[in-house]
């Protein structure tokens, strides 16, 4: 494999040898950039204030004062899709943070010790997946009201099992390994083991699954936020910014499209950046 | 096939997870709506309520007792079929969820109907041309399906289907059911959206199984004989597929849970998503319990055939 490419052509491709990234996967590294420094600059960026109602007309056509239209009210859609994207990333990223963080470690740790916790652990995580992933964001919204720490625990709680059984596949076969059995007859503890053997050999998997789990974290959030159940007025992620301005849809008006659009171009880039990442990253413990 | 008593003490098992699970599903279903902050019967009652009155409620309601004798009462309801009343028009929930749950399973049973032949001979299709311009487009298009979410894809078949071809109305109920044509009509959205959701998974699934089928040394023999492409897909390849592939349908049919809540809610369509999503908001909690356990029923069953399927199909999963 590595015989047949030729170092000028991986030179072209994007510099590091095996660490290439083709075009398709550039766009998308690109694109979530992009939201990400929307994310984090959207105060200082925004044309208006996101509250003020600055155009006469609602549901606004695209123009030179007002790029994405204005909403339901007359407000600047472009202010609101900017504001939106610190929710909508914000809140998907700590969760899958939370998710991912958990599961990952619950998992190397189930696949290191075995035994009687691995078997309840896993069986316990396993009917958590029995429950589809929105009505359980119903219930517990239902249960304890909607509010923005609520939903990063309750996605995270989603997402937490599917990313525990990822793991603890993966260190079951590092696991087996001989630098890890002649660690372990070092002597060497368990956080030991989990952090410096097996997790170095998982990261990269871990990453890809991170980025797929986030994907599906903004799927629900939006889901949540268009039910009316996730981000709630005046604050609005992008899914609460669809739903306020559904009315508009009959008028095929900017103010549906561009959140929709928003939250297709940050889930379709995650899945081609994660489809195109560098073998070498992707299956590195295979 | 030989199958032994091992393969359905395996099946049993499976089952017998199932089972657990869904027990330990009703629980998380029961508590979570248990946390309420503040008490029912005094939301119910409002605010001028004496303590009597609401401890009266209380004691009416059974809400004195243990909440574990209470869940265990709930759990013997649902098993006879007593579900409860609806706190908020005090009407038997059963009646409320009769009629809804047939429009659900009408609405899942068209989808079925519609999108297993379809996803199966694309995905099937996309397998045997592999890397062809044809499956390219096939898994652009899955992918970007996949990857956006249910209530997007709604809010563009209404903004094909009705705002700019004007071909069907935008929402399913609300216009006139008199012909077959009207009824038509009124499904056509709902279908729609859940056709190209469900059928995204499935394709993708299906295409992988084949795959993962063509890659075997009796596949490459029959190549070697010089059997054509189709010949060696449809029949060398596709019977051993046929397992993962029934494995698919059912976990992509999963999907219609998910996809089923936002829809509903989109078109105005009168089911169980949608009057639960309602009961979501006037916090109407045996309703809500009960639409919940209805969904995590039909999901649990959907993953637990995909995983009976798995275990009777391919031996190696017996051990």
């Amino acid at each position: 494999m590595t015989l047949r490419r030729l170092p000028l052509i991986s030179t072209l491709a994007g510099g590091g040898g095996d660490y290439a990234f083709n075009i398709v996967g550039k766009v998308g590294l690109a694109v979530i950039l992009f939201w990400v420094v929307v994310a984090i600059t959207a105060p200082w960026i925004v044309p208006y204030p996101v509250g003020r109602i600055v155009d006469t007309d609602y549901f606004g056509p695209v123009s030179d004062q007002f790029w994405m239209g204005s909403d339901y009210l007359g407000r600047d859609m472009l202010s609101r899709v900017l504001m939106g994207t610190r929710y909508t990333v914000g809140i998907a990223l700590a969760a899958v943070i939370i998710a991912c963080t958990s599961g990952v470690i619950l998992g190397m740790i189930a696949a290191v010790t075995g035994g009687l916790f691995d078997m309840l652990l896993s069986r316990f995580l396993d009917a958590f997946n029995g429950i589809p992933s929105l009505l359980f964001g119903l219930v517990v919204v239902a249960a304890v009201g909607s509010s923005i720490p609520v939903l990063v625990l309750t996605l995270a709680a989603i997402y937490m099992p599917g990313s525990y059984r990822f793991a603890r596949a993966l260190a079951v076969n590092v696991n087996t390994m001989d630098f890890v059995t002649v660690a372990r007859a070092r002597g060497e503890r368990t956080p030991y083991l989990i952090l410096s053997e097996i997790f170095p050999n998982i990261l990269g998997p871990v990453l890809a699954d991170l980025g797929l789990r986030f994907v599906f974290v903004v799927l629900v959030l939006s889901g949540l936020s268009f039910l009316g159940l996730g981000v709630q007025p005046p604050e609005a992620d992008w899914g609460a910014l669809v739903r306020e301005n559904l009315e508009g849809l009959s008028l095929g008006a900017p103010a549906v499209i561009f959140p929709s659009a928003a939250i297709a171009s940050l889930t379709i880039s995650v899945n081609m950046l994660i489809d195109n990442l560098p073998r070498t990253i992707r299956d590195r413990s295979e | 096939m030989f199958r032994s008593a091992r393969t359905w003490l395996l099946v049993a098992q499976r089952l017998g997870i199932a089972l657990i699970t869904l027990v330990i599903v009703s629980f998380a279903v029961f508590f979570a709506t248990e946390m309420l902050p503040g008490d029912v019967a005094e939301i119910l009652l409002g605010q001028a309520a004496t303590p009597e009155a609401v401890a009266g409620l209380r004691r009416a309601m059974g809400l004195d007792q243990p909440a574990i004798w209470r869940f265990i009462d709930w759990l013997l309801g649902l098993a006879t079929g007593d579900l409860g009343r609806s706190y908020v028009n005090n009407i038997d929930i059963a009646d409320l969820l009769s009629w809804r749950l047939v429009n659900t399973l009408r609405l899942a049973a068209i989808v079925t109907v519609i999108t297993v032949p379809v996803a199966l001979s694309l995905g099937i299709a996309a397998a045997m041309w592999r890397g062809s311009l044809f499956d390219r487009i096939v898994s652009i298009l899955t992918i970007s399906l996949i990857s956006v979410p249910e209530f997007m894809v709604a809010t563009l078949a209404v903004l094909i289907f009705a705002v700019w071809l004007g071909w069907l109305p935008a929402l399913s109920y609300g216009v006139s059911v008199d012909s077959l044509g009207a009824i038509l009509r009124a499904y056509a959205m709902p279908v729609i959206t859940l056709c190209f959701v469900v059928s995204a998974q499935m394709i993708r699934m299906t295409r992988a199984a084949v795959i993962e089928t063509i890659n075997t040394p009796y596949v490459e023999m029959a190549l070697l004989k010089g059997a054509s492409r189709r010949r060696q897909v449809l029949y060398h390849a596709l019977p051993n597929a046929l397992g993962p592939i029934a494995n698919a349908v059912a976990l992509s049919l999963s999907y219609l849970v998910g996809g089923v809540i936002i829809v509903e809610t989109v078109f105005n369509y009168p089911g169980v998503a949608k009057l639960m999503v309602d009961a979501v908001s006037t916090r109407d909690l045996p309703l809500i319990q009960s639409c919940a356990m209805i969904f995590c029923v039909s999901y649990l069953s959907l993953i637990t055939l995909a995983d009976v399927i798995a275990v009777l199909s391919n031996p190696r999963l017996r051990t």
